[in-house]
């Protein structure tokens, strides 16, 4: 069982030229995957292709195929897909359905929709809240939280539909410093405790050392790059290809080209 | 700890039951009686219908106490209701009973009685939706009318429509902000703020445009399209009473209305 693109070309509709050429990807339970790359390089459309919403939401034309535990995304209806395959988009604000009172309301939408009985629609929203650690907002109105809490409101929203997987699109890039940590540990307790394969789309490659296991550089539209998080992260043509390297693989390069030897910097490499 | 065989039930801070007179009636309940006062006063025509149903609605606003919450909503009225008096008082056609002359302009008996007519339709409507709007909170309402089956997508449009005003006069603030910012005057003058509002209409609706795409993607991986009636957090209040209540009011409008067109309540002042 894995989310699985095989050969997938996707071209936008109206538009001549793929955004996305030949992807072959595999993400199991359990495991996670890390994409970087410029921008436009094709991140946010590998997001919504391997989250089933491209074609079958926004349109478009797919070569090869997607499949989710089996499951062909062309053709699959969007609430099946929804319980298959969960989606965090950069923006907090526009994945909230503006519908509800309060926190605990927004993060029962889902499972609501699924016309779940009340025990389980309870019983889901509450193990959401508590996974990300953020019972506190329950009662709060999703309309007035900071950056950070509403991204982790909608992470509890997508969790709540209890997905298999987890596509995450740049989940920090619109939050300042304190945000993004508050998300980022989030991210690292998710994927060490939940089970769920996640997909993380991130300029932050800190963040990405430090979570994912496996990663893949997309370049106009095809990956130019695969492998250990950490061989890829330490890559020189890391630059090249529009993605700032760790901070780690910087401070080793500076200290390389300062003059620092070797048995020093194994130590800085080590460093966390 | 909870115990297992234990019903789950959402935290009292979700959909609470609203009591208290009127209030505590079913959302549904209120909102019938606020569509059928707002028909009635507008359908029934001459004094009777306007004033019988400004009666019932001030006898609400007591029992409910909504006091000096009503007054934003007859200021409201004001812009509306003084073109009505005026324009029907100086122009109604066909009118010769003159009350005086001023200059060029008669204003006339028949178009004063109209005008006033009008103005306490129009006052009668502002508050058949104040007193509506005071005693339910939207997604009370909103929850009521899913219960009852009313499509996602119906209940969807209502409850984001109220909540997203708010968000979208932010971000107007937010866009009119970066325009001052780069030089463009949208103070002084009301020719100057009618520029100003063009560039403003733009990145405002485009923005809103984007955000809707955004969001539609978002509510699909939601399960928003799914099928079935979507889960009930909480039952509101309803029984024979109020059952009765809305079909005697719906009916009794319905009747007005035909009457009222068949030219049968011509007798009425």
């Amino acid at each position: 069982m894995s989310l699985i693109l095989r050969d997938a070309t996707y071209r936008y509709a109206g538009v001549g030229h793929p955004a996305l050429t030949d992807i072959s990807l595999e993400i199991v339970p359990g495991s996670v995957l890390a994409v970087v790359g410029a921008n436009e390089a094709g991140k946010s459309t590998l997001c919504l292709l391997a989250a089933g919403l491209a074609p079958t939401t926004i349109g478009g034309e797919l070569r090869g195929t997607v499949e989710i535990d089996g499951l062909a995304t062309i053709g699959a209806r969007p609430p099946e897909l929804a319980q298959r395959c969960g989606i965090l988009f950069q923006n907090a604000e526009t994945q909230l359905s503006g519908t509800a009172a309060t926190v605990w309301e927004e993060v029962a939408f889902g499972p609501r929709n699924l016309s779940l009985p009340l025990d389980e629609v309870v019983e889901r929203t509450e193990a959401a809240l508590s996974a990300l650690g953020v019972e506190e907002l329950a009662p709060r109105d999703p309309g007035r939280l900071s950056g950070g809490q509403a991204q982790l409101v909608a992470l509890a929203a997508v969790l709540a539909m209890r997905p298999a997987y987890l596509v995450l699109d740049e989940p920090t890039s619109q939050l300042d410093p304190q945000g993004t940590q508050l998300v980022g540990s989030a991210l690292q307790r998710l994927a060490q405790e939940s089970g769920a394969g996640l997909l993380v789309v991130e300029h932050k490659t800190d963040l990405l050392a430090s979570i994912a296991e496996e990663c893949v550089v997309l370049a106009d539209g095809k990956i130019v790059a695969r492998g250990s998080a950490g061989d890829v992260l330490a890559d020189p043509r890391l630059d090249e290809w529009g993605v700032e390297p760790p901070s780690t693989a910087r401070i080793e390069r500076a200290a390389r080209s300062a003059g620092v030897q070797e048995p020093m910097l194994s130590a800085l490499a080590t460093r966390p | 700890m909870q115990p297992s065989d234990a019903r789950r039930t959402p935290p009292d801070f979700v959909q609470p039951i609203p009591t208290g007179p009127y209030r505590g009636l079913n959302p549904t309940t209120k909102l019938v009686i606020a569509v059928a006062e707002a028909l009635v006063a507008f359908t029934v025509r001459g004094w009777t219908g306007p004033l019988a149903v400004l009666l019932v609605l001030a006898t609400t606003a007591v029992a409910a106490r909504l006091g000096r919450r009503l007054v934003p909503f007859v200021i409201a009225t004001v812009p509306l209701t003084a073109s009505i008096l005026l324009v029907n008082t100086f122009l109604f056609p066909g009118a010769t009973d003159v009350i005086l002359r001023i200059g060029p302009f008669t204003p006339t008996w028949s178009g004063l009685e109209a005008a006033l007519q009008a103005t306490l339709r129009v006052m009668a409507f502002a508050m058949s939706v104040a007193v509506l709007v005071l005693t339910t909170r939207p997604d009370e309402l909103v929850a009521d009318l899913e219960r009852r089956g009313a499509p996602r997508g119906v209940t969807f449009v209502i409850g984001a429509t109220v909540r997203t005003i708010p968000r979208v006069v932010q971000r107007a603030g937010e866009i009119t902000d970066a325009q001052r910012a780069r030089g463009l005057d949208t103070q002084g003058r009301l020719w100057r703020r009618v520029r100003g509002v063009l560039p403003l209409a733009a990145p405002l609706i485009f923005g809103s445009l984007n955000e809707v795409e955004e969001l539609t993607m978002a509510l699909e991986a939601r399960a928003f399209s799914a099928a079935g009636r979507r889960t009930t957090l909480r039952v509101f209040p309803d029984g024979t009473g109020q059952r009765q209540l809305r079909w005697a009011a719906a009916l009794l409008t319905a009747a007005l209305i035909v009457l009222s067109i068949a030219g049968r309540l011509a007798f009425l002042p």
